[in-house]
């Protein structure tokens, strides 16, 4: 069949070839997995069953339920994030569905889009599938790869329309303070541009508070918020997610949303819910247990001589490998049987480094770190 | 959070955790996670480290019980009084003060049924602040310690995603 030029044209993603070669064996322990180790939380996963029971199985309102987008709208006073819930949120499957209709929504076909890398691997595709154009803005080790003012002017990203901002970061975990999101965000606004906020990390801070974009000056009516319940409420294969943002923006994103998804999935609807009603406590407990396995990883890498600078957020490391990442992650996983993902995958930046989930058990952190020190030893 | 309370955290989760991974769990120093673990031990926090037993899986296992048992008291015996005497015997694996409808709840371990139900009428039930016991004998054990007893959860996840 003749396929579309789009469609050929989209490249082939690299993780891909670290997922086909961790299959092939059966003695792996991956710390390749950008996905929690927990199942979500019971009461959630009840409330889905429960109202699967009382039949609920047709469509929603396409912005999805009026009490989800209430609770949503109410959940992110923490941030110091404040919208409307009626035309101001959109419920979406998966945070990846809001952030495909925010590049539709705001990005026209030779418009230009600043992306920090490395990060997120749908990013660029997404942004080309809108007709964009990816521009590319490195972050770097030196500033434990925040995003810079520096490092948007030497990209060139004054001249583009958009930027996407992601963190807490897949793959680094690196998060940013409000002060070094307070000069991006003058940056964009001294530029005119608006963002992508890709913020589905952001529960997952470490000693400190998540710090958004959206809430700098001026930036709010500038800025899509995207967020969801994979990675905070370990509910990632229920695909629920979120857009918060100007109603616009969010009108704009429901258009599109409402002739290619028509709504979010019901029985997420209600699991989200009733994870935001009462399972604070569980995503606490989550928190802490990341922390407690970042700490540990952090350290047994640095230890082992590959350094690793702490990260704030999400449940990844970055250790700098010291030469090619391919590489080492290919015989690493052929000598070891440890699976982790190089950060080239991962775009302009992640070279040299290596990204490891620490979302697997602390008993299997410590069985792969050990491997690891051993082939970084027997390799020197 | 201070030290002794995440050190505490994380033993709470597994006490065979060695001191420099504990260390490394909780961002202390291996010294400071010492001391932490002798306050604690000290301060009588830590009373002591067990495994979490399936004992269902062991062969000649042992039989659980849990007996409510309503007393009475006078001028001379508090709950104390009669607590410490319950404590005593080894069959004894756990007592509580409840609230409610009886006095304490104690959980009886013993090698056969014959042994728990002995136990409780010749040792506990005489007692002469006793008035009433209920025995429930456990039948089977789903959680223990906060340990879910099941066939390790298969990890259905890829084991490669962005």
């Amino acid at each position: 069949m003749r396929l579309s030029d789009r469609a050929n044209d989209l490249p082939e993603s690299g993780i891909r070839k670290f997922f086909e070669l961790a299959e092939a064996r059966d003695d792996v322990i991956s710390l390749g997995v950008g996905e929690p180790d927990f199942s979500a939380p019971w009461a959630a996963r009840t409330a889905a069953i429960d109202s699967l029971e009382r039949g609920k199985t047709s469509y929603t309102s396409n912005r999805g339920m009026a009490a989800l987008r209430e609770r949503i709208a109410d959940h992110h006073e923490r941030y110091d994030q404040s919208y409307d819930p009626t035309d101001e949120t959109l419920v979406t499957t998966g945070a990846s569905e809001a952030v495909d209709l925010a590049f539709r929504a705001l990005v026209d076909p030779g418009d230009t889009v600043a992306v920090h890398e490395p990060t997120y691997i749908s990013y660029g595709p997404g942004i080309e599938l809108a007709g964009g154009e990816r521009l590319t803005v490195p972050t770097r080790a030196a500033d434990d790869f925040a995003l810079t003012r520096e490092s948007l002017e030497a990209a060139g990203a004054a001249d583009a329309d958009l930027l996407v901002c992601c963190y807490p970061n897949n793959p680094t975990g690196a998060t940013m303070t409000d002060e070094e999101m307070a000069e991006v965000a003058a940056f964009c606004r001294d530029e005119d541009l608006r963002v992508v906020a890709d913020e589905i990390y952001a529960a997952l801070t470490y000693g400190a508070d998540h710090s958004s974009i959206a809430t700098q000056p001026g930036m709010r009516e500038r800025t899509v918020v995207v967020n969801g319940f994979s990675k905070a409420y370990a509910m990632t294969g229920l695909r629920l997610g979120y857009a918060l943002g100007p109603s616009e923006a969010i009108d704009a994103m429901n258009r599109i949303h409402q002739y290619t998804m028509l709504s979010a999935p019901t029985t997420p609807q209600y699991a989200a819910c009733e994870a935001l009603d009462h399972c604070d406590d569980e995503v606490a407990e989550m928190v802490d247990e990341y922390n407690r396995r970042r700490r540990l990883v952090v350290s047994r890498f640095n230890e082992m001589g590959l350094d690793t600078f702490e990260p704030g957020g999400a449940f990844y490391a970055f250790p700098d490998c010291g030469g090619d990442d391919e590489a080492f992650a290919e015989a690493l996983l052929e000598a070891q049987g440890v699976a982790v993902v190089p950060g080239s995958v991962f775009g302009e930046g992640g070279e040299g480094h290596l990204r490891v989930s620490y979302a697997t058990s602390m008993r299997e952190l410590k069985e792969a770190t050990d491997r690891i020190a051993t082939f970084v030893e027997e390799r020197d | 959070m201070d030290a002794e309370r995440e050190v505490l955290d994380v033993l709470a989760r597994n006490a065979r955790e060695d001191i420099d991974d504990i260390a490394a769990q909780t961002g202390l120093d291996a010294d400071a996670v010492a001391a932490a673990i002798d306050a604690l031990e000290g301060d009588n926090v830590v009373h002591g480290y067990q495994a979490v037993v399936d004992w269902d899986r062991v062969d000649e296992g042992k039989i659980r019980a849990v007996a409510e048992i309503n007393v009475e008291l006078d001028r001379e015996t508090g709950y104390e009084q009669v607590a410490d005497r319950i404590a005593k015997f080894p069959a004894v694996d756990a007592l509580h003060l409840v609230s409610g409808d009886y006095d304490f709840a104690v959980e009886v371990l013993g090698e056969t049924m014959e042994d728990v139900s002995r136990f409780i009428s010749e040792q506990v039930a005489p007692m002469p602040e006793v008035t009433q016991t209920v025995t429930h004998y456990i039948m089977e054990t789903y959680k223990d310690g906060g340990v879910r007893f099941e066939d390790g959860d298969d990890d259905d996840r890829l084991s490669v995603s962005p």
